[in-house]
């Protein structure tokens, strides 16, 4: 089967910074109510000071609880290490770009310079209901980010060659 | 099972073959070429092909308004539709005048819920004997019983109805076997509940609710007064369910859906006895439901037209009384005596691999229809993936049943069920897909 790829299973079976952690600056709960599949997470921002990147937040801790399907918990796992330490507009890209792969039916193989290991998912897009599964902890990341007054606003832009 | 009646015979591999023949799609092949393995019955059933024929037909030849119209087509509609309405009839063993086609069956629980509410209105209850008004006016100190096994749907109406009249929602509570906890029962049922809904199969568990006579639940609603209603959603594609509309079973009210007995979908069918339906305010106003409409206010329609607002789903009930006569041909002493077989192959099956733990009773007596399991250390997602990667259709999730699923302390569930087509070399084909998931998801299989 190509949607279990073995990075997908590592990151299921060991997923990478897991665990509710503190300090955080806002905590969202979210559900997919067809399957039950819940997850909890934290955004904890901070703002550089100094340098280029003088103003512009960044994610000092990302963590999470998740349960559910191998792809939901992979996926999260995979969003901690693509946005831990990055600045929010670096991981909007990330996710701009991970969407149009999950929403492409397979047609976007995905850019591993864009998106990290989240290029394992390219699998998930052939199988339209996980990609629920896969955006689950995306979408929380979302609504952390906004409830905790980022601007996401680039989220929903089309990713640059698309 | 009742001793001293002639078991029927289960469906020999012959009539299986034959049977499924007669419906179509499940010919078709999946994921790439693999024979479609159908194992998803419970979500909804196939069709044979005389309940597309059925459709067809009525809209080649007879397709007009019913209940409409001053020309042939319009008579020849409206028989289509009331003889569909007269085979239910039949298959319920009811009268013809207490039947009431529906959307679906969550239509159905709705239609009853808001009857309750809905006698609260000023005037809502005029002419009604005050036995009748009585029972259905519903307000804070009543209580409403459900139990923790139902579908969503025989469980948010009821939430919904509760909330907007105050009345107090209960419940009769599951044990870890998947059977409802009767020995509490006096603990739940008092004399301050009015309504009983439940259902007669669990759509996870497959448990099947004692509803005949000497049943410790109708007997406690009978008790105290409560009218007493079914969801047979998931026992009409299985069993003769006509003990229910017996004058003395104590059932009031009883829903089915069309989609899941081998019917079209957008039809269902609730059944309730007349005098309930006679002292029941509308739920859905409008067109065909009237007696007198003036711009002041309107009078209603007797039952079942009270409650079939709007041009109804003629075609569809014209297919799902094909379906149920598809089923009534075959008989559904032999339809239940087949599925008892699968049931305990299909447990078999789960008991020789003991990283599955099936939910609910493990006698196969006890169950119908379906067989939901967990595997250890897998998601049931990831298992009806692997499963459906080799041509196998299942549910995964919490099947519109998530508080049964949080009683049982697991968040989700796969769930394999049957319908009058299922053949016993599926559930072989169902124990080799479940094989590859130790493999993928390395279990020590």
């Amino acid at each position: 089967m190509d949607l279990y790829g073995e990075l997908i299973l590592d990151h299921a079976k060991r997923p990478q910074h897991a665990g509710l952690r503190e300090p955080y600056d806002v905590e969202v709960n979210h559900v997919n109510p067809t399957c039950g599949d819940e997850i909890s997470l934290r955004v904890h921002l901070d703002t550089v000071a100094g340098g280029a990147q003088d103003g512009a937040a960044v994610l000092r801790d990302v963590s999470y609880d998740a349960l559910g399907c191998s792809i939901s918990v992979a996926s999260a796992s995979v969003l901690a290490e693509e946005t831990l330490g990055r600045p929010v507009a670096q991981t909007l890209q990330t996710y701009r770009h991970l969407h149009a792969m999950l929403t492409s039916r397979g047609a976007d193989p995905g850019d591993a310079e864009q998106i990290g290991d989240a290029v394992a998912f390219a699998g998930v897009a052939k199988y339209p209901a996980r990609v629920k599964c896969a955006l689950l902890p995306w979408t929380a990341y979302l609504d952390a980010l906004a409830r905790a007054g980022a601007d996401i606003s680039a989220a929903s832009e089309r990713p640059e060659g698309a | 099972m009742t001793t001293g009646q002639l078991a029927a015979q289960p469906l020999s591999e012959v009539e299986i073959g034959r049977i499924r023949a007669d419906f179509p799609l499940l010919r078709r092949t999946v994921r790439g070429g693999r024979p479609l393995v159908y194992l998803d019955s419970g979500a909804t059933s196939q069709k044979p092909r005389v309940v597309l024929d059925a459709e067809r037909e009525f809209y080649e030849r007879h397709n007009a308004a019913v209940h409409r119209g001053a020309h042939q087509l319009a008579e020849e509609a409206t028989d289509a539709f009331e003889g569909a309405r007269a085979t239910v009839a039949r298959f319920l063993g009811a009268d013809p005048g207490e039947v009431v086609f529906t959307k679906n069956g969550t239509e159905g629980l709705n239609l009853l819920a808001y009857a309750f509410s809905n006698a609260g209105a000023p005037g809502a209850l005029d002419g009604v004997d005050e036995s009748w008004a009585q029972r259905l006016r519903l307000g804070p100190g009543d209580e409403v019983v459900v139990t923790e096994m139902e579908h969503h749907a025989n469980l948010v109406p009821w939430q919904e109805l509760c909330r907007r009249t105050g009345a107090t929602l209960r419940w009769i509570g599951v044990d870890d076997d998947g059977e409802l906890d009767v020995a509490r029962l006096d603990e739940v049922v008092g004399e301050r509940t009015r309504v009983v809904a439940l259902t007669h199969v669990s759509n996870v568990l497959g448990t099947v609710n004692d509803l005949g006579p000497g049943s410790p639940v109708v007997a406690a609603a009978r008790a105290v007064g409560a009218l007493v209603v079914v969801d047979a959603c998931q026992s009409a594609p299985h069993l003769d369910i006509r003990p229910l509309t017996a004058a003395d079973s104590g059932v009031d009210a009883l829903v089915f859906t069309g989609h899941k007995t081998l019917g079209p979908s957008g039809v269902g069918v609730l059944w309730a006895r007349r005098r309930l339906l006679e002292a029941m305010p509308p739920f859905l106003t409008g067109g065909s439901m009237i007696e007198v409409v003036r711009m002041e206010g309107s009078t209603y329609a007797p039952p079942p037209a009270k409650f079939e607002a709007g041009v109804p789903m003629a075609a569809q009930a014209v297919g799902l009384a094909a379906g149920l006569d598809y089923l009534t041909e075959v008989g559904l002493d032999r339809v239940h005596a087949h599925d008892q077989q699968l049931m305990r192959h299909t447990l078999d099956v789960m008991a020789d691999r003991p990283w599955l733990r099936v939910l609910g009773p493990q006698d196969p007596q006890r169950r119908i229809g379906a067989v939901a399991f967990v595997a250890d250390g897998v998601h049931p997602h990831d298992v009806g993936q692997v499963l459906d990667d080799s041509g196998v259709a299942v549910r995964t999730g919490h099947h519109c049943a998530w508080p049964l699923h949080r009683r049982l302390r697991v968040p989700a569930s796969t769930r394999a069920s049957f319908g009058i087509y299922t053949s016993l070399g599926e559930i072989e084909a169902l124990a080799e897909a479940l094989d590859r998931v130790p493999d993928i998801f390395g279990l020590a299989g």
